[in-house]
């Protein structure tokens, strides 16, 4: 505990089977920080975010939050230590059978023994922080996509998390709930002094939010630094990722055999397509 | 769903599965019969039983007195030792017959008891001496064909 | 020639393994689901909203087909016992078949599709949109407060169904046979009464219904919990639940009625 990241990793690896996801990760995370992972889709960044709420296991490697080491975590020691996280998953995952208010209400009612007149008072509360405090008695069903990620953000910070965990929180969202989705998020982190990390890979939305950013791909991490840096980063990849360019280090073509193969009727593909 | 309706709705669901299992127990089942209330057990000994089961029902005239409770084999006498629960307000004298009869052509079978003419009565543990085991329809079917290959040389005298 | 038939070979041998492995996965998933149980019981409430969804949504179709078989046994019971003359013992056929075989199974099969399906579609859809995630990142086991409930409201309903099923099973029989036909009423119910017997026929045909109730509340919420997190894992497991249920419950009905009627 001596030391002030709240979450620490370094040489992690993790292989699901044979498939190597993540290769040698290094990376601290301060208290109180705002950090974003960035990354295309498939590089690794939500298995980050799992590995971190402890969802999943290190292959090798180390990887602490909060103190805990947690690839020798007890269940109950991490129970416990997911009280104190708070993660907001990328449609919210709001469930389904039960109203907004419930939804906000539910680790209180599970996890506390408050009376019911202060989980009501407290629900409210963290609802009016989200703005949303008017639709407390509807069905996540008949919530808009921010709406409902501003609900779901709501009951992740019900118990004041010490961490909070965001993956993809501006996917498919417009504009302006893009807006109040990262205005909660600085907030939440100033007013109550939490850690946040951010998975995402909208580029210019989380550059203004956050204090620091590593790049992963393909399960390494190829940059890091603070958001000027990155602004002003060289690296082909961090630069075409960055200004959103087409062709780069990452092809615009997916690997395949080369045209005048495929009109020549030459490749397997075609040949099949003749017969058939 | 409103909780207050949903309790009721569950509330009316687990009444009406019980109003069914009552329905199957009283009017469909014999739930009733198959509970004689206070009995007493009685033996008796068999040379065959048949198809009789344990279960199978002891009847008098008819009217059912009581259930057959086990069947051994006793390898003393070696015949068949069954014992019977018979309902506590119906005594059977000591010298009472108990036979394995049918009910109908095809029917189960089961213990038909008459009452004899001693005034003493059968106690618990009891022993029912006079039995006539089960007819073997083979059997019959030999006696048959025995008398009437025998009755053609009579007549022919 | 020879590679074919070994290729045949395998496919048996890796089919049996399937199957194995599937019956295994989903009895490690049924213990798992009743270690998990105290939640089920401790708090009622859960329990009581899922023998809603499973047992009063099923109501419907429990009882319409009920009514239906039952009838229909009336029908084909007495055009075959009439030219026995003794179409009095219609009653007998109807209860009989209901409490033993038809009446356990034909419920057990209506649940499976009714209700095992909804489960799993719905645990499977909780899954997909991350609800389970989000739920063990709240520190909250999702078999001990999504599982467990469904299960236990599933195999608590089930014999409550079945009593219904062959309830109005028994009514349907007396609607043709007596009403429609004629037989004479008091002969109908005395034979039944007579040949039915309550711990032999009624009893082991609910305790079959228990059985069966296990057997699809374990495969609708393991179907569930295992599918893959997409719209076709979640159809998927829905039809997987319908087709395995529906087999697990005819093995387990032959299973159930040699030790029955040996007993």
């Amino acid at each position: 505990m001596a030391s002030d990241a709240a979450v620490e990793i370094s040489r992690l690896n993790f292989r699901y089977g044979e498939r190597a996801i993540l290769k040698g990760i290094n990376m601290r995370i301060p208290r109180g920080s705002i950090v974003a992972i960035m990354g295309q889709s498939g590089c690794g960044k939500t298995t980050l975010l799992r590995l971190i709420g402890g969802q999943l296991k290190p292959t090798e490697g180390d990887l602490s939050v909060e103190g805990h080491d947690m690839k020798a975590i007890t269940p109950d020691a991490l129970y416990r230590l997911r009280r104190q996280m708070g993660m907001l998953f990328q449609f919210g995952a709001l469930f389904t059978d039960l109203s907004v208010f419930e939804n906000v209400a539910f680790q209180m009612r599970e996890h506390t023994d408050l009376s019911e007149s202060l989980i009501r008072d407290l629900t409210l509360l963290k609802l009016q922080a989200v703005g949303l405090r008017g639709v407390r008695d509807r069905m996540p069903g008949a919530l808009s996509g921010g709406m409902a990620r501003r609900v779901a953000l709501a009951r992740a910070i019900a118990l004041d998390p010490m961490i909070m965990m965001y993956d993809e929180p501006f996917t498919g969202l417009d504009p302006i709930s893009m807006g109040v989705i990262a205005k909660l998020i600085r907030d939440l982190n100033s007013a109550l002094g939490t850690t946040s990390i951010i998975v995402t890979h909208d580029v210019q939305e989380s550059l203004r939010l956050v204090d620091y950013v590593y790049f992963v791909s393909e399960g390494v991490i190829v940059a890091e630094g603070t958001p000027e840096e990155i602004r002003s980063s060289n690296l082909p990849y961090v630069h075409q990722f960055v200004w959103g360019e087409m062709d780069g280090p990452v092809p615009f073509h997916y690997p395949a055999p080369s045209m005048q193969d495929f009109l020549a009727g030459n490749s397997p593909h075609s040949r099949r397509s003749m017969h058939a | 769903m409103n909780r207050a309706t949903l309790n009721l709705w569950v509330g009316v669901f687990v009444v009406g599965g019980f109003i069914a299992l009552l329905f199957l127990a009283f009017k469909v089942g014999n739930f009733s019969s198959g509970n004689l209330g206070e009995t007493y057990s009685v033996v008796a000994h068999f040379d065959n039983i048949g198809g009789l089961k344990a279960s199978a029902p002891v009847k008098s005239s008819g009217v059912l007195v009581g259930r057959v409770v086990s069947i051994q084999f006793d390898t003393k006498k070696y015949d068949a030792l069954v014992t019977m629960r018979l309902d506590k307000r119906i005594p059977f004298s000591t010298d009472t017959m108990a036979s394995v009869l049918t009910s109908g052509i095809l029917g189960e079978q089961y213990v038909g008891l008459e009452t004899g003419g001693e005034p003493e009565m059968l106690k618990d543990g009891g022993e029912v001496s006079h039995t006539q085991g089960a007819v073997v329809l083979e059997k019959l079917i030999g006696q048959f064909f025995l008398s009437k290959s025998q009755e053609p040389a009579d007549a022919t005298k | 020639m020879l590679n074919k038939t070994r290729q045949e070979l395998e496919n048996v041998g890796r089919m049996s393994l399937d199957l194995v492995s599937g019956i295994g996965a989903v009895f490690v998933f049924l213990l798992l689901t009743l270690r998990y149980s105290a939640t089920s019981f401790q708090r009622f409430s859960l329990t009581i909203r899922e023998i809603f969804f499973s047992g009063v949504l099923s109501l419907i179709i429990i009882l319409v087909s009920g009514l239906f078989v039952g009838m229909v046994l009336g029908l084909q019971g007495y055009e075959t016992l009439q030219t026995y003359g003794s179409s009095e013992s219609v009653g007998v056929l109807v209860a009989l078949s209901l409490t033993r075989e038809l009446g356990p199974v034909v419920s057990a099969l209506l649940f499976a599709s009714r209700a095992g399906s909804a489960i799993t579609a719905e645990i499977g859809l909780m899954k997909a949109t991350e609800q389970l995630s989000a739920m063990e990142m709240m520190a909250i086991n999702p078999i001990a407060r999504v599982v467990g409930p469904r299960f236990w409201g599933g195999v608590l309903s089930m014999p409550i169904l079945t009593a219904m099923f062959i309830g109005t099973g028994v009514l349907g029989g007396y609607i043709i046979a007596v009403l429609l036909i004629g037989v004479d009423s008091g002969a109908f119910w005395s034979q039944m009464n007579a040949a039915v017997d309550f711990s032999h026929d009624v009893v082991n045909g609910l305790l079959k219904s228990f059985v069966f109730g296990l057997a699809i509340c374990s495969i609708a919420t393991y179907q569930g919990y295992a599918a893959a997190p997409t719209a076709e894992g979640v159809s998927g497991a829905t039809t997987r639940t319908v087709v395995s249920s529906s087999l697990a419950i005819l093995a387990l009905d032959l299973v159930l009625t040699a030790f029955m009627l040996k007993g």
